[in-house]
């Protein structure tokens, strides 16, 4: 058998025509930009005119309040504060989910016993928590972390229970075979193999992370994005609310990229298996 | 590695140890009976070939060998002892390859060894050794998703060597192959069974696989599934796989269990 590196390379070579990948790239993001400026032009120029500015502001009032609030430092303060919050609840409800999702998955029986317990509380809206979260930890930063930890953790432990559940039981009937025992079969194939369905998990959860931040800002706070969008709806100042929600959209994006770079650097394989060419 | 210094063995069964036995082996499954009354006495360097229409029980015989099931009736005893739990001692490999996608081709063999508790500096050398066994070394980093189906089976046949069964259960491993490569791959199995002194019992529905690769060919009967006829190979213990269409015995053989199976399948088709 000769078999050399070029089998390979030369495969997905000739498979690859000349496709200029830049140069369809760079047109992607000139066409998006181009669709965002015509959308702010067009609300610009509305605004005023074919609505009144009261509802709905104007985009050069957005800019002129986010630019005052990054150079007051109002931005970086109310961020961070909601940044720190739907980060940690994030991470403490999606370690909390991956572990118990490893658990249960791997325990039929524990599984089955919890099961109507755990459907009826994954059936209740969690944002309904908030006020009993108040109740228990007043109207501080610990409050919001729990609510955004308790969504969080649904959403994680449902994909990891799902995925420990689905990997192969001839697989790891073969590990059996070659003398592995629970320990080994959890690490070198139950998690690694859950571990696309944890990011899938956490990828969904990222923009429930934010909502159960803000959620419990706008129910009781004097701080965080959230406090930001009231207190600008409350004075009747378009502009600051649109301006509030375009900053939570820059941290759901944030919080998007942080992991998807968590993924790349967890799980390499992915990401060689999406560069390749298709086939069947 | 047990490395045996003879490339080949005499297929004499008589004067060898008998490593496993099957002795009057039923296994239901509910209502289904998927194998009946069935006596198999396996030698230690053997290679058992297991044909038959599918779904006629030969992989239960394979499973109960692993350890994986008891038999409903009779016996299995593996090494003198009857098989109880899990046997270690055998190593499985299926149509599918399992290989862990997460992982590339070196540590995909690397896996039994890091489980048997190896130090890092000598998994590295016997996966080098295997991969070199096997033709794989200029793949070691790559992972499973870009390899062919070939070399994937190849990688899974590695795997398979580092823990260094005695007995390799295998389960029509290459019947998702093109011919050649299907081919390419018996020729090493029986090169490196032979070479290590390896038991095996090996599972298909193709006839031509079963003649060649079988010092004993056992027919199976459609289901309930039994040993019909067990025929000891007339083409040696040495036998060129890439000659072997020229062999008049090997032709003769194929015509004669041909004839065994057709019978039953027509039985079905009437049915």
């Amino acid at each position: 058998m000769s078999v050399t590196g070029n089998a390979v390379t030369g495969k997905v070579g000739a498979a690859s025509a000349p496709v200029p990948l830049i140069g369809r790239k760079l047109k992607i993001n000139i066409g998006r930009l181009v669709l965002l400026a015509a959308f702010l032009g067009i609300w610009e120029f509305a605004s005023g005119r074919l609505v009144a500015e009261f509802f709905v502001s104007k985009p050069s009032k957005i800019f002129a309040v986010l630019n005052e609030w990054l150079w007051s430092g109002t931005l970086a303060f109310h961020a961070s504060i909601t940044a720190t919050e739907a980060l940690t609840g994030f991470i403490l409800g999606g370690f909390i989910g991956m572990i118990m999702g490893t658990i249960l998955g791997r325990s039929q029986g524990l599984a089955e016993l919890l099961e109507p317990f755990i459907m009826a509380f994954y059936s209740l809206p969690k944002v309904a928590l908030a006020p009993l979260f108040v109740m228990w930890l007043g109207i501080g930063i610990s409050m919001k972390i729990t609510l955004t930890a308790a969504i969080v953790f649904f959403l994680v432990f449902l994909n990891t229970y799902t995925g420990v559940r689905s990997v192969s039981k001839e697989l790891v009937t073969i590990m059996h075979l070659m003398g592995a025992k629970e320990r080994h079969i959890l690490l070198k194939v139950v998690i690694p193999s859950a571990l696309s369905w944890v990011f899938a998990g956490l990828k969904v959860s990222v923009p429930y992370a934010l909502i159960g931040a803000i959620v419990g800002e706008l129910i009781a706070s004097n701080r965080g994005l959230g406090y930001l969008l009231s207190s600008s709806a409350g004075q009747f100042d378009t502009a600051g609310v649109f301006a509030a929600l375009a900053a939570v959209i820059a941290l759901a994006a944030l919080l998007n990229l942080f992991v998807k770079l968590l993924e790349v650097k967890m799980a390499p394989w992915k990401t060689v298996e999406t560069q390749q060419e298709f086939t069947i | 590695m047990k490395h045996s210094n003879a490339i080949s063995k005499p297929p004499e069964v008589a004067e060898r140890q008998e490593l496993i036995r099957f002795s009057d082996v039923s296994k239901q499954f509910g209502a289904f009976t998927a194998v009946t009354d069935v006596n198999l006495q396996v030698a230690r360097g053997e290679i058992i070939t297991l044909v038959g229409p599918s779904g006629c029980g030969k992989s239960t015989l394979l499973n109960m060998t692993a350890g994986l099931f008891a038999p409903s009736m009779g016996d299995v005893t593996y090494a003198g002892k009857p098989v109880e739990g899990v046997n270690v001692r055998t190593g499985y490999m299926t149509q599918s390859d399992h290989l862990l996608p997460w992982r590339s081709v070196a540590d995909n063999i690397a896996i039994p060894l890091e489980i048997a508790g190896h130090g890092r500096k000598k998994i590295r050398e016997r996966v080098e050794g295997l991969m070199e066994l096997v033709g794989l070394s200029n793949f070691a980093s790559a992972y499973p998703s870009r390899l062919s189906g070939g070399m994937r089976k190849r990688t899974a046949l590695a795997r398979l060597l580092a823990y260094d069964p005695e007995t390799l259960l295998l389960d029509e491993p290459f019947a998702a192959l093109d011919a050649q490569m299907r081919l390419n791959m018996q020729y090493e199995l029986l090169q490196i069974s032979r070479k290590l002194g390896k038991t095996v019992l090996f599972v298909t529905h193709d006839l031509d696989e079963a003649v060649s690769l079988g010092d004993r060919i056992a027919v199976f009967s459609k289901s309930p599934g039994t040993i019909i006829r067990l025929v000891t190979s007339p083409l040696g213990a040495d036998r060129n796989l890439l000659r072997i269409r020229h062999d008049p015995a090997y032709a003769s053989l194929c015509a004669e269990l041909w004839d065994l199976i057709v019978p039953s399948n027509k039985q079905e088709a009437m049915a």
